[in-house]
């Protein structure tokens, strides 16, 4: 990574093995102008330090594990040019905020695995149709109802920006919640109901206070948000069905 | 340390993997199940893949037709009786998908759309936009989530595979998070731990591509298949290695030089853009070679040009071929051509397996990217590798669920003794040593670079011999390679000097397996014997670990009905 251009990263380090708690170090990286933050992340575990630690793989936005908190906001590096992070003379890395750092930039991912687990990310049938009998049918205009939610890459970005998640992380969480909307949209889905009994709850839909910051930092465009908003409506809709038509209940 | 054990245990969550597990669980609900993965299974690089997932779904199409492409595009080095098993059973697997939710891509009347791919005769690649991938996986973890009896060791490395009176009884993995070694007992090992790209510096393989679990049956005396067939993609960004699907081509794209001309016309002027993927990277070549590339920053490219299809069409069909030009290199392809090359994309060679996976030492399985069936042959399709997940995913998953049933846990000593070996290896070993002279990014840059340079899309006697013995040299070099960071949690230097030991066998079996293939076929090709010598060489190699350079042997090729011709296009 031979460039004329350095800068300081200044990382957030933090050995759990070792005696000092977490504290700052600063490398000096030089860089060109199509290069990301985590080439710089790469440049330093390569040539200055390796024991630097962090996660990455496929480095072109759709693996989701090297989402960490640039300069303040949380970021997929492998996305973020240094130039633009550079512009006030120092590219700083934290861990993403929300979970715990396991070792530097690594950060515990098993908290937002029980969440999304939580609200049955599969296809729920009453029956299955064999699978002789063919696809179901599906319209172009049947996808696009529930495409942008099946967009999510698992980055938590969006736990990482959410103040709610922050206060309490019995909160079920924007990403999690997309997923649950992605589901019930899905006209091949029957699973609303059990659905809707996981996230209709306190830690659910409902602990959601519309802060929106997840949608402004979801590298996908998945609009959290925006899912939540629309599963209170549904939510309410649902409700005051049951409570005029008890009979019908939707399924 | 824990005790594990499982009925079967599944090395590896990309799509392969989850495939097998799945199928294991749904055929016997009593079994369990261990999957076990370097990284969380959505971070497997299947997630990359792009273009879309080929299978025989219309009546404009047969299963012969896509017998014929297949073996025609393998240039004769496919297994025919494992290719005709494979296109029977690739429609199957994209109704699956579709029952457990895969967001496909629609006709208006419903079904599911087909493309155009390269290879492909007629328009047989099913896709979701341009994140097949992306879905697949997505689509077979969240499903595997179901199921109970699958439990899943995340972040979990397999160092070393354990076999006991000379059947596969478990492996002896790294909790990464914890710093820990355990051996976890299985009855049977499926092995779907992907492809090796990381021994090449320009890549379309995400870091986690190191070829491991061909290195780990390797060690256990399973013979590396056709390792010399490598894969190289035509349309690749400079400077990162990362993809521009073959969709881009397949809906019209077309590839142009410097002084804008479609220059496959010179070259396959019957497929033009839409030829199988070693002949247009080869053309790539020459053409730069000649002159008539564009010259950028990081070095000659040529260009790959979506003008005319229309910004409607860019957004519907390509939407991540828009948003990675212009995310990485700043331009639009509906104002500008984006700048290509060739790079290093699929090894078609690795574990020699029948179509069932089985490897021959009993009880261990592989498949995917890992694995050689063969349908690949000398040069894969696209689109086809997917399904091949898919299909023998299913297969093997259920061969080892046959044989878990009917074998008894294993009773005797070989785990603790590989865990013992495995702690002396690691952490008295390497962990131990401290950094000197020799360091894991410098060995792992000079064994990529004598990949790019020797082992490439062209190939010849005195590069290939000195490859061979440069990696030697790096392999013996690595005895000295010490780690700096002596924290046992999360170590990934630690891992990534794991991963380099297994990378430098792969590297050597690609190398030697390509120096004694002496004629030049698929993507194999070499300048100095260029013609395809069906007299000497229609047959597999076969690459035993042994001290020092690699036994190659050779295994002979099944050709059911497809007389090997002239693959003229
Ligand atoms: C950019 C790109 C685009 C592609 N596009 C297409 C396409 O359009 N169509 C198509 O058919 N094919 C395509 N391919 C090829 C195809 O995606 C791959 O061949 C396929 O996804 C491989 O899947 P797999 O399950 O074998 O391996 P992977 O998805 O690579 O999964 C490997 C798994 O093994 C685990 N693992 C590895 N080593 C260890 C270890 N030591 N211990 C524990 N776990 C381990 C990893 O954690 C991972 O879970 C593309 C490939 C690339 C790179
Ligand atoms: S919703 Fe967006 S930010 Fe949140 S995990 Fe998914 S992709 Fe990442
Ligand atoms: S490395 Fe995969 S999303 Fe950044």
């Amino acid at each position: 990574m031979a460039g004329e251009k350095s800068i300081t990263f200044r990382v957030r380090r933090y050995q759990p093995q070792g005696t000092k708690g977490p504290y700052y170090q600063d490398y000096n990286v030089p860089y060109r102008d199509d290069e990301v933050v985590l080439d710089g992340l790469n440049y330093i575990k390569d040539q200055l330090d390796p024991t630097l630690t962090f996660r990455w793989s496929c480095r072109m936005g759709i693996c989701g594990s090297c989402g960490m908190d640039v300069n303040g906001s949380p970021k997929l590096t492998c996305g973020t040019f240094i130039r633009d992070a550079g512009r006030g003379g120092v590219v700083q890395v934290d861990p993403l905020t929300s979970f715990n750092s396991i070792k530097d930039l690594v950060t515990d991912f098993d908290p937002f695995m029980d969440h999304f687990a939580h609200v049955k990310p599969w296809l729920i049938r009453e029956k299955e149709k064999p699978v002789a009998q063919g696809e179901y049918l599906q319209y172009p205009e049947d996808l696009t109802a529930y495409r942008q939610q099946s967009l999510c890459i698992n980055c938590t970005l969006c736990y990482a920006a959410c103040p709610v998640f922050q206060g309490d992380d019995r909160f079920v969480g924007p990403a999690s919640l997309a997923m649950a909307l992605r589901y019930i949209r899905d006209t091949r889905d029957q699973g609303a109901e059990q659905r809707f009994e996981r996230i209709s709850t306190e830690h659910g839909i409902w602990e959601c206070t519309f802060v929106g910051e997840c949608s402004v930092v979801c590298p996908k465009e998945v609009d959290p948000a925006g899912a939540i908003q629309t599963l209170k409506l549904m939510a309410t809709t649902r409700r005051m069905r049951k409570l005029l038509m008890p009979k019908s209940a939707p399924r | 340390m824990d005790r594990l054990a499982y009925d079967i245990v599944v090395v590896g969550g990309g799509a392969a993997g989850l495939r097998a597990a799945i199928a294991a669980a749904e055929s016997d609900p009593k079994l369990t199940i261990g999957l076990v993965s370097k990284v969380y299974p959505m971070r497997s690089h299947t997630v990359s893949a792009e273009g879309g997932t080929a299978a025989v779904m219309r009546e404009y199409d047969n299963f012969e037709l896509h017998c014929l492409d297949t073996i025609k595009g393998s240039d004769y080095l496919a297994d025919q009786d494992a290719v005709e098993f494979f296109v029977a059973h690739c429609p199957e697997e994209i109704i699956q998908l579709d029952h457990w939710g895969l967001p496909w891509s629609r006709d208006d009347d419903g079904k599911i759309e087909q493309r155009a791919f390269g290879g492909m005769s007629v328009k047989r690649t099913c896709f979701a936009a341009d994140k097949i991938g992306f879905h697949i996986l997505h689509t077979l973890f969240q499903t595997s989530m179901k199921y109970p009896q699958i439990v899943r060791h995340d972040e979990w490395f397999v160092t070393d595979l354990i076999v006991e009176n000379g059947a596969a009884a478990g492996v002896v993995a790294l909790d990464i998070r914890r710093g820990e070694l355990s051996y976890i007992n299985a009855k049977a090992v499926v092995l779907a731990t992907g492809g090796a790209g990381r021994v090449y510096e320009f890549t379309t393989n995400g870091f986690i591509k190191t070829g491991d679990g061909m290195a780990l049956a390797y060690r256990a005396g399973v013979p590396l298949k056709d390792m010399e067939m490598v894969q190289f993609h035509p349309t690749c960004l400079p400077g990162t290695g990362i993809l521009i699907t073959e969709a881009a081509r397949g809906e019209g794209g077309t590839l142009i030089n410097k002084d804008g001309e479609r220059f496959m016309k010179t070259y396959l002027p019957g497929k033009m853009e839409l030829g199988p993927r070693d002949i247009l990277s080869r053309s790539e070549i020459q053409e730069i070679r000649a002159g008539r590339g564009f010259e950028g920053p990081h070095g000659a490219y040529v260009g790959l040009d979506l003008r005319h299809l229309g910004e409607k069409a860019i957004d519907e069909r390509l939407p991540m071929v828009r948003e990675l030009a212009e995310k990485y290199l700043g331009l639009d392809p509906i104002h500008e051509p984006i700048p290509v090359r060739p790079g290093q994309h699929y090894i078609m060679g690795g574990v020699s397996t029948n179509m069932h996976g089985e490897t021959n030492v009993p009880g261990l399985y592989a498949v995917g990217e890992t694995a050689c069936v063969t349908i690949n042959g000398a040069n894969r399709l696209g689109s086809n590798s997917l399904s091949e997940c898919l299909v023998f995913g299913t297969a093997t998953g259920l061969s080892a669920t046959t044989y878990a049933k009917k074998t008894d846990w294993p009773r005797g000593t070989a785990a603790k003794e590989a865990l013992a070996k495995e702690e002396a290896r690691i952490f008295g070993g390497l962990m131990k040593r401290e950094v000197g002279k020799e360091s894991v990014s410098a060995i792992r840059k000079e064994m990529q670079q004598i990949m790019d340079r020797d082992v490439g899309i062209f190939r010849d006697e005195k590069g290939l011999t000195d490859a061979c013995a440069k990696l030697a040299t790096l392999r013996q070099r690595f005895a000295d390679v010490g780690v700096a960071d002596k924290d046992r949690v999360f170590n990934t230097e630690l891992t990534q000097a794991l991963e380099l030991d297994f990378m430098l066998d792969v590297a050597q079996a690609i190398a030697w397996s390509a120096l004694n293939r002496r004629e030049s076929r698929g993507a194999h090709s070499r300048t100095d014997y260029t013609n395809r010598d069906d007299a000497n060489y229609l047959k597999h190699s076969l690459a035993f670990r042994a001290d020092g350079a690699p036994r190659i042997d050779y295994l002979p090729v099944t050709i059911t009905k497809w007389q090997p011709q002239a693959r003229k296009y």
